[in-house]
């Protein structure tokens, strides 16, 4: 697997650099040029990592600082912030509207997680090979993963149109099923949106599980072809355990994505019909820009945020673990 | 290859007649499940006021879609997504080498710590900051401004990382080479490790433009009217105007699709390595 592999050949790399470093300095005295060097060589690096700094701290770790501090307060435009220590997070977790869009957001960012990676293995198992024909295929599914999640939405509002001759309920008319009101109805809503989270995750998840796969070593193939192995048994047996990699970095992606979801929802139903769809997200945005409730929001965007970081310090320790127990 | 053993479950290589019309049947549904609501999309947009509820009603090919759409400023708005993802991407390329030259090609204090700080910012993405940083946007002026757009994207620690992972592996010889020479850093940077980066820069590329091209919220906390919208903002807007049918709502979400569609096949090569190079470090 490349990526492995790109890893592997920069640890080589770097003890020969050490070595090169820490190489006895020249018995004479060093020349007035290279002091002049080892003088800016001390300030270059932070002048070369100056602009990313700048642009982290004004728009990444400053907003982090107002979002705690607006937190801990009540926010008051004009006649100052009231602190109101941890109330609005107490608020957060007795809200029925909070609780219910933290529920839809966990429902959600399992459901999408869960069903890309399963219906994307099985695309990358499908559509794995050399042949030309299976890249022009590989290249088509693929296509919904680069397209703007504004148009995703646009074309899906089409798709799921509920009438009975909406596209999708025509396909489900061919197997006497539907006609089903999706994103209309709040017994439908939230499984529609996840339909469109799939559609567009699985490609993704597709791609990287092909990375995985172009790595497994084809002998192990052959040799289990050899002791009359059926191909289920090889896939079990060799192809996922050298795939451990590839499900560490999807579930890594899916910690850091899985609970922001914004966009798809606020252009497919906004949170509605009556709240069924409405995640934490969108009711951050409704309550922080369009009710003013600036602390309660910032409340809920620091939960966000922890529940983030507790999710991907969780994988990553599940991930060390594992490597352990392989080690 | 070919010999059977090319793949794990060897679907693709099967042959006869039968396995012929089985991976037939399954590629194209494949293809009809991932790829036809958006060709769809492409038909629609250029026939006859589409009935809303199928994208694939006959009426007959014509331009009226677009002209009316232009009628309603999407040029405008294609413009402003222009403006955006060009000076975004420049932006985010120059940060993100020179943030990653330091990062793999010098030793000094607290790098450890610079490195960690990049690393944690991919978990505070827009949607996490929205409600302060619409406050901090607005405090800086950006609001209302394409550049509100452009300069928080303009460090992206994904760009970072893949720059320095590669930069990381261009041989120090070269390097101390140049330096004896009697090269400054800036020299070093500009003549010696820049050019050997090429292919890095097709991966950030790609993935800068397809990134920048699908903000979504950001924009929407920048705008303060619609002079400043992007085509994905707009689309919106262009849906709840009652007065625009959906063909021109097609038209438009055809030409924000577009860009990043033909920008992804042209770089497709790039776009899968960095698939795989990025994510494993993420």
């Amino acid at each position: 697997m490349q990526a492995t592999g790109s890893g592997a050949t920069a640890t080589a790399v770097r003890p020969g650099r050490r070595a090169g470093q820490s190489a006895p300095p020249p018995a004479t005295a060093p020349r007035p040029r290279r002091r002049r060097f080892d003088l800016t060589g001390a300030l270059s690096p932070w002048l070369f990592l100056a602009p990313a700094l700048a642009i982290f701290a004004l728009f990444k770790f400053w907003p982090m600082a107002q979002a705690v501090q607006m937190s801990l307060h009540e926010v008051r435009p004009y006649l100052g912030d009231r602190w109101v220590g941890l109330d609005n997070y107490a608020q957060v977790f007795v809200d029925e509207n909070f609780l219910a869009a933290i529920g839809h957001t966990v429902v959600l960012a399992v459901g999408q997680t869960g069903g890309s990676i399963l219906l994307g293995m099985a695309l990358a198992l499908l559509l794995e090979g050399s042949a030309k024909h299976l890249w022009v295929v590989r290249t088509a599914v693929f296509l919904p993963t680069v397209v703007a999640m504004a148009v995703v939405a646009e074309v899906w509002r089409i798709m799921y149109y509920p009438a009975p001759d909406g596209a999708v309920n025509s396909v489900l008319g061919w197997f006497g099923l539907g006609p089903s009101q999706f994103l209309n109805s709040e017994d439908t809503s939230l499984w529609s949106v996840m339909g469109v989270g799939i559609w567009r995750g699985a490609p993704y998840d597709m791609m990287i599980f092909l990375a995985g796969l172009a790595g497994v070593d084809r002998n192990l193939y052959e040799a289990a072809a050899v002791d009359g192995a059926s191909v289920w048994r090889r896939i079990w047996h060799v192809t996922f355990p050298a795939l451990r990699p590839v499900f560490a970095i999807l579930f890594t992606l899916a910690a850091i994505r899985g609970l922001r979801v914004f966009t798809e929802i606020f252009l497919l139903t906004n949170g509605g019909p009556n709240g069924s769809t409405e995640v934490m997200m969108t009711l951050i945005y409704k309550l922080g820009l369009e009710r003013g409730e600036l602390g309660i929001a910032a409340a809920g965007s620091m939960l966000l945020l922890a529940a983030t970081v507790l999710l991907t310090l969780v994988v990553r320790l599940a991930r060390a673990r594992a490597e352990k127990k392989v080690a | 290859m070919g010999n059977g053993f090319d793949s794990a479950l060897g679907f693709g290589a099967r042959r006869g007649p039968l396995a012929l019309l089985v991976k037939t049947i399954v590629y194209g549904l494949l293809v009809v499940v991932f790829a036809g609501p958006l060709i769809a999309l492409m038909f629609g947009a250029f026939t006859k006021v589409p009935d809303p509820t199928s994208l694939f009603s006959a009426g007959g090919f014509t331009l009226e879609n677009f002209t009316r759409a232009f009628d309603r400023g999407v040029l405008g708005y294609l413009a402003n997504s222009f403006i955006v993802v060009g000076g975004g991407l420049l932006l985010q390329i120059a940060v993100s080498i020179s943030a990653a030259y330091s990062l793999a090609r010098k030793r000094f204090p607290l790098m450890k710590l610079v490195f960690l700080l990049v690393l944690s910012t991919m978990m505070l993405p827009e949607e996490v900051l929205a409600i302060p940083l619409s406050l901090v946007l607005s405090e800086f002026e950006l609001t209302g401004s394409l550049l509100g757009m452009i300069i928080p994207v303009g460090a992206w620690a994904f760009s970072i990382l893949v720059m320095t992972e590669f930069m990381k592996e261009i041989p120090v010889e070269l390097e101390e080479a140049a330096r004896l020479d009697g090269a400054g850093d800036l020299r070093v940077f500009w003549s010696v490790v820049l050019p050997l980066c090429r292919p890095a820069l097709g991966v950030i590329g790609i993935f800068g433009f397809t990134m920048i091209w699908d903000q979504y919220l950001l924009p929407l906390l920048v705008a303060t009217d619609a002079q400043q919208f992007t085509l994905p903002l707009a689309l919106r807007t262009l849906r709840s105007d009652e007065e625009v049918g959906v063909g021109v709502l097609l038209a438009a979400a055809l030409l924000a699709l577009l860009p990043s569609v033909l920008a992804f096949i042209a770089m497709q090569r790039q776009f899968m390595r960095g698939l795989t190079s990025g994510a494993v470090k993420g």
